[in-house]
Parts: C-alpha cells; structure tokens; sequence
C-alpha cells in the first residue's frame, strides 16, 4: 500500500514544529573559509614590532630546540622524539599568549610550548628521555603533563578553566591537540562541556596534515576542523598556522575573550609536520617529497623574518644575534642531556599513593634486597640507575 | 585469488621469521580465505601499522578490506560491531595497549555481551588485535598489560600467543571464532625469531589449550605471553640448582586450560605463576587459586606468583626493574622448598 492508498492521505500536510528557532544564530560562529593571515597583509601594519621580534627570537629558537632533540634521539640520549619542525609558530604562540596564571595542556608534540612557556629544557624531556613520566611540578609551571593519550587531556583543561572560574579566577586554559585527536570522543565531550559551562578554555588545533599516516581526508570529512565548533555553540577560528603574528593575533583574541566570561573558541592552525611523526617513523610510506617542499616555501621562520627585514626590524646583526642565542639553548641542553640521568629504583614506589601500602612497602623491600645484590656483585651501585 | 598467487603463497609461507610477520600472514590467509575478514584501525592501510602487522593487506585486497579509520577507538570497535551485525567478521587493531582504553564501553557494554544480550540470536565475531606488555623502553601508555581487565569481563576469548607458531595459529582460530577475541600480542616478541619452534607455523590450533614447553618433575611454572622466554630461561639455569622444572605455556587465558594446568601441578606438586601485569588483582590470582581448588591434596607448597610490581607501569629507565626477570622466578623456585623453610 502506497502512501497515496492510504485513507486521509491527500488531506494531510506537514506543519513545522512550533515556535522552532535555533539556539544560537550559527553566522558568527563559522570560521572564514581562508585561514587567517598577518604577515604579508595589510594587518601587518597594527601588528607590535617588539611582539614581532620576541617571536621571531622565539621561533629560531624553537627551531633549534627541535634540531638538537632530534639529534639526541639519534645518539641514544632521548628515546623518542616528535618534532614540531614546521609548527613552531603554533608551539610559541600558544606559549606566549596566556598570562603567567594561565594554564597549557600540551599533547606529547607540544614539549615546544612547555619551553617557549619557561619550562627548564632538560625537564621538558624527562618524559621521552625515559627517566620520568612528568619530570616537572604542573602545579609551579601551570602546564599540565605532556599528555600521549590523544585528546584525554582536553576535558581536564575544560575542568581547570571551569574550576577557576567558580572560584572567581580570570585564568584561562589553553588545550592543544592534533588534527588526529579531533576524532576522539574526549575531543568532542570537551567541546561540549566547554560551550555548555561557557568555560574560558580555547582549543588549538595543530592541522598538520597527518595523523602519522593518515591524511587529514581520511580523519574528516567536515569543510575544516575549524566548523566543527558551530556544532557546540562555540566559535571556529582558521588561521594561517605558519604565520606567527596570526596565531597570536587569533589565540590573543580567543583568550580575551575566554577571560571575560565570553566562553571557549576553537582555533584550528593550518600548518604541516616537515619531520616524520617520530624519529621511529618512515614518512616517505605515506607521502611525496614534492608536497613537503611546497610546504617548505611556506615556512613560519622564513615568513617573518621576510616581513620583519622588509620592514627594517631585523639586520644581519639581528638574525645572527637570534641564530647565537639558540646555539647556546643547544649547546647546554645537549650538554646536560648527554649526562647520564641519576635514576634510584626505589622511586618506583614512592608514588603510587599518598601513603604506602602494606603490599608496596613489602615489594619495596624486596627490591631493596636484590639491589644489594646486585651491588655486592658488580661494585657498582645498584641504586644510581643510569643507562 | 589467482593461482599464481596461491602458489606464491605457498612458498613464502614457508618459514615466517618473525612473530610479527607470522602475524600479518595469519591476517592475510585469513582474508583470502574468507570474503568477510575486515581489518579495521589506525595506521593499518596505507602505513601496515605502526608495527607493520598489517603490511601489504591494504595494497592486496583493497581500502575497503583493509581500512585506515578516523582515530577514535571507541568509533573503531562500535563500528565493529556494526559490521559483524551484518555478517562481516572484522579484525580491529588497537595501536597500543593503553590506547584501547576509549573503546572500553563498547568492549565491555556490547562487543562481551551481543550474543548472551539476544539469547544467541548476535553473536560477534570480532577479533580485537592489542599489541601489549614492556620491555621495549616505550615512553608512559605504550607498554600495560592490560590482560587482568579483559578476563574479568564474561563473554570474551583472552588469547596470546608466545612463540612464531602460536602467533599464527592462535590468530587464524581467533578469526575464525564465532565469539569475540582479544587478541594480546606480545609487543617485545615481535621481532622474536621462532626460536622455540622453528618450524613454519600451517596449523590452526584450537583456542583454549595450554601447552607443556618443558617437561619437568621438581615444579611448574605457568605463564603466557611475553614471560614465556623468561621462563624457559629461568627453567635452564635451575637445572643447575637441581630443579628440573615444567613450564606450561596458557596460550589462551579465557578459555581457561584447567587440565593441563592441574594434571602438570599434580605431577610437580609444586607451582609458580609468572606473568608481568601486576600481581595485586592479576591473572595469578585467579591462576592460583584453580590450582588450589584442583590440586589442593598434590601441593607440596602454596602456588606462588612472580608479577610485575603494582605500580603504574615505570618510565623506561627503570623497567628492568618492575619485570620479573630469571632471578625473580629463581627465587620463587628457591621459597618452593616449603617445608624446609617454615
Ligand atoms: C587514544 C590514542 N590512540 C592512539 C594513539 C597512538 N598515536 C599516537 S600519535 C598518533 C597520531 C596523532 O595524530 P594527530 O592528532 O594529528 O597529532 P600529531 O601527531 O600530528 O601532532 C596516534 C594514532 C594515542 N597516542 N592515543
């Protein structure tokens, strides 16, 4: 029987739901269709000649870092590393936009913002040293641990922010994640939250193309990540993820607007990995050379220190000064990373819970005894633990 | 299948050099042999997987076979589920151990109850592939054991394989398992050659049977996965101390192998349990106390348990020390002497 057959069906029309209107009118929270840029633009005129060449030293130096920790995986000193070479400008801006009470909750890729944000370099690296999960207070430096699961540390920053703000706090909580991570559904739980308790929280997505081989098409089928904030009742931010004056701009904007009681922004900065996902990862299975290199003409340094030289901010004394500054960065980070960590195994046990237990102190003697041992056989001291 | 192909797989199936590539070839006679095999995960097409398990399956029978998915875990197993709803026998990949963790609800809530949910009428045949375990100086989440949750939970094959032939055997049953599999392999075995059984690994065995891999009379140790090599290490240096111990390999966790396990104990009288997940609330435990239950008038001293420490998995540095290495299990081998020590 058709819908035609049935009886009464010519005489039925469709109403509307009544008195239907969206929640938020949706057109001012869509992101621009082209990511936001600054250098090279008119907007470059309004931008801080200092802020410019903070970041400018900034990013040589980041860029230096990222040399000098790759390198040390190669020599055995780090066990892994995921360098943000090509992302610097996100790395530092991120770092550089929020106040000192503010909060970063970094994803693994991000030990970049943790420095740029004054976090001791060698620290930075404890976790993919191999020495300690978190080898900081997250407490002193306000920047949560270096998170590895992806996205889980995005619902925590929306608690912060929240938390902060009940207690009558104006800190703002900056989360980064991956394009990758944006799948997750602690990504998307995290959104929720934040629009719901209008938490000042900004989201920073790093697009950097790929999560380890797979394409940003085959993670999304959205126009940009950045839409996907219309969905929760938050505004969705696309900025040129190479251009540091923009990144800034866009997170400086997001943040003000978070501290005063505005609610969170999702930021999506479109930039690339020029690295391999780690030192461990082959890039070549899943991409071309040619796409690195049209990336490559697009780099975050090159751009401002194009722009800053043009407009006579920036000499050979300036450059080299910035290059100088940064070799000595590497020089004392792979000074101390090339001394071996001094490691006690009976650490172990010292923080698993507030206070021990009877199982733990048992196991703890235990592993005492076969320390002495092993001390007693080589000579050597079984509780410093280097490599 | 074309015939030359067949053909081609009959000769590089010979001798498979790793647990790793025996691993890719139990997915991949899977896929040829079966039209509904769907493999499923992060980094598994394009890539073949952070570990490369999956090389070449994407390439061979297509994206739709064998399928880079968007980076969500519990996405990835609920899709699963879907699929198997409809006839498709899918194989999920977790990247790493502590990496399933998102897809949790969809394991415990759906994937181990389907088939009791409807009175039989859903069963899932799901193969969830979890790469597990430390010892490969992985930075924090990459090496939990992560095995005692998964027991835990009714309506779950716990299966992992220790040597080159179990790994591809173990995996071709759980494929062709009608109820859902965990699949835990030994990350730190991967590129373990078959040492214990050199021989190309063509047989299908049976999930659910453990396996003697040294005959002994003094003790039993009983273990699986990655301290399976520990064990027999740990069985050849105490030949020197007198002991000439049994070591039985679970192979599967659930089903859970109570003859083998009893009939070695009743002819050792004594037992020890090794494994590296934590001891507290641990496989041993539940290991233990069957062996109690079964053996209780055999045991010449009670069942012990060599485990990893019950702390978070530590930092790479100081891996060495939470294992349980050859001295660990020695030195239970040694408290063995029971009487003589009380
Ligand atoms: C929950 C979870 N699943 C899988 C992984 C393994 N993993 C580590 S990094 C990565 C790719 C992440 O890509 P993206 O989010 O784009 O960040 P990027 O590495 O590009 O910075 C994956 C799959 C993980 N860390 N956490």
């Amino acid at each position: 029987m058709t819908v035609q057959e049935l009886p009464g069906a010519a005489a039925y029309r469709p109403t509307p739901p009544p008195a239907w209107k969206p929640l938020t009118d949706p057109a001012p929270l869509l992101p621009d269709p082209e990511p936001y840029r600054v250098l090279g633009t008119d907007a470059v005129a309004d931008a801080d000649p200092e802020l410019l060449l903070r970041l400018y030293a900034e990013l040589v130096r980041g860029r230096r870092y990222n040399a000098q920790a790759t390198a040390l995986t190669k020599q055995g000193r780090l066990a892994v590393y995921p360098s943000s070479t090509g992302q610097e400008a996100c790395e530092i801006a991120a770092a550089l936009v929020l106040e000192e009470r503010d909060w970063l909750f970094p994803s693994y890729r991000d030990t970049l913002a943790a420095v740029a944000r004054g976090l001791d370099p060698v620290e930075a690296l404890t976790l993919l040293r191999g020495d300690r999960h978190t080898g900081y207070d997250p407490r002193e430096h306000r920047i949560a641990p270096l998170c590895t699961p992806l996205a889980t540390q995005l619902p925590h920053a929306v608690g912060l922010a929240h938390a902060a703000r009940l207690k009558g706090d104006d800190v703002v909580a900056l989360a980064m994640v991956g394009d990758g991570g944006t799948s997750e559904g602690d990504f998307h739980e995290a959104l929720n939250f934040a629009a719901v308790w209008r938490a000042p929280v900004v989201f920073l997505v790093q697009n950097n193309g790929f999560a380890i081989s797979v394409p940003l098409a085959k993670q999304t089928a959205a126009p940009s990540l950045a839409h996907k904030a219309v969905g929760y009742g938050m505004p969705g931010r696309l900025v040129d993820g190479n251009d540091a004056a923009a990144v800034h701009q866009v997170l400086g904007e997001a943040v003000a607007r978070a501290r005063a009681g505005g609610g969170p922004t999702l930021v999506e900065a479109v930039t690339y990995r020029m690295d391999a996902h780690t030192n461990a990862d082959d890039a070549t299975r899943y991409r071309g050379e040619s796409e690195v290199e049209a990336w490559r003409a697009h780099d975050p340094i090159q751009l401002l220190e194009r722009e800053l030289t043009a407009r006579g901010l920036l000499g050979e004394d300036g450059i080299e000064e910035a290059r100088a500054a940064a070799e000595r960065m590497a020089a004392g980070l792979r000074e101390r990373m090339n001394a071996d960590a001094v490691l006690d195994p009976m650490d172990l046990f010292a923080h698993v819970y507030a206070e021990q237990t009877a199982q733990l102190r048992e196991q703890a003697a235990r592993l005492r005894v076969e320390l002495d041992a092993e001390q007693g056989q080589d000579g050597t001291s079984g509780a410093g633990d280097g490599r | 299948m074309t015939t030359a192909a067949m053909a081609g797989e009959q000769t590089d199936r010979a001798k498979p050099a790793t647990m790793a590539q025996a691993l890719g070839r139990a997915l991949r006679d899977s896929m040829a042999e079966d039209p509904t095999v769907h493999v499923l995960g992060e980094d598994v097409g394009t890539l073949g997987g952070v570990f490369r398990i999956t090389d070449g399956l994407a390439k061979e029978f297509g994206e739709d076979r064998c399928t880079d998915t968007p980076l969500a875990e519990a996405g990835i197993l609920g899709a699963a589920v879907g699929m198997a709803m409809y006839g498709l026998r899918p194989v999920v990949e977790m990247q790493f151990d502590a990496f399933a963790y998102p897809a949790f609800e969809q394991l415990i809530s759906h994937v181990a109850k389907m088939r009791n949910r409807t009175g039989g009428a859903m069963p899932l045949p799901i193969t969830v592939r979890v790469p597990y375990g430390g010892g490969i100086g992985g930075v924090e989440h990459h090496s939990d054991s992560s095995e005692a949750y998964y027991m835990a939970t009714p309506g779950l094959h716990v299966v992992t394989p220790a040597t080159v032939d179990d790994a591809y055997g173990l995996l071709r049953a759980s494929i062709a398992s009608d109820d859902p599999v965990v699949f835990l392999e030994p990350k730190r075995l991967y590129w373990s050659k078959s040492a214990w059984s050199p021989e190309a690994p063509v047989e299908v065995e049976p999930i659910g049977r453990a396996v003697v891999r040294r005959p002994g009379r003094s003790a039993t140790l009983i273990t699986y996965g990655p301290s399976l090599p520990v064990c027999l290490e740990a069985a050849e240096a105490a030949v020197e101390e007198g002991w000439d111990l049994e070591v039985v390999d679970l192979r599967s966790l659930v089903p859970f192998d109570d003859e083998t396990v009893a009939a070695s104990v009743r002819r050792t009288g004594r037992a020890v349990v090794v494994h590296e997940s934590s001891g507290f609330g641990g496989p041993g435990g539940e290991i233990a106390a069957r062996i109690t239950e079964r053996c209780f008038h055999h045991l010449e001293a009670p069942v012990l348990r060599v485990a990893g420490f019950d702390i978070p998995y530590p930092p790479p540095m100081l891996e060495r020390h939470h294992l349980p290495g050859v001295d660990r299990v020695l030195d239970a081998v040694a408290r063995l002497q029971w009487e003589a020590e009380s």
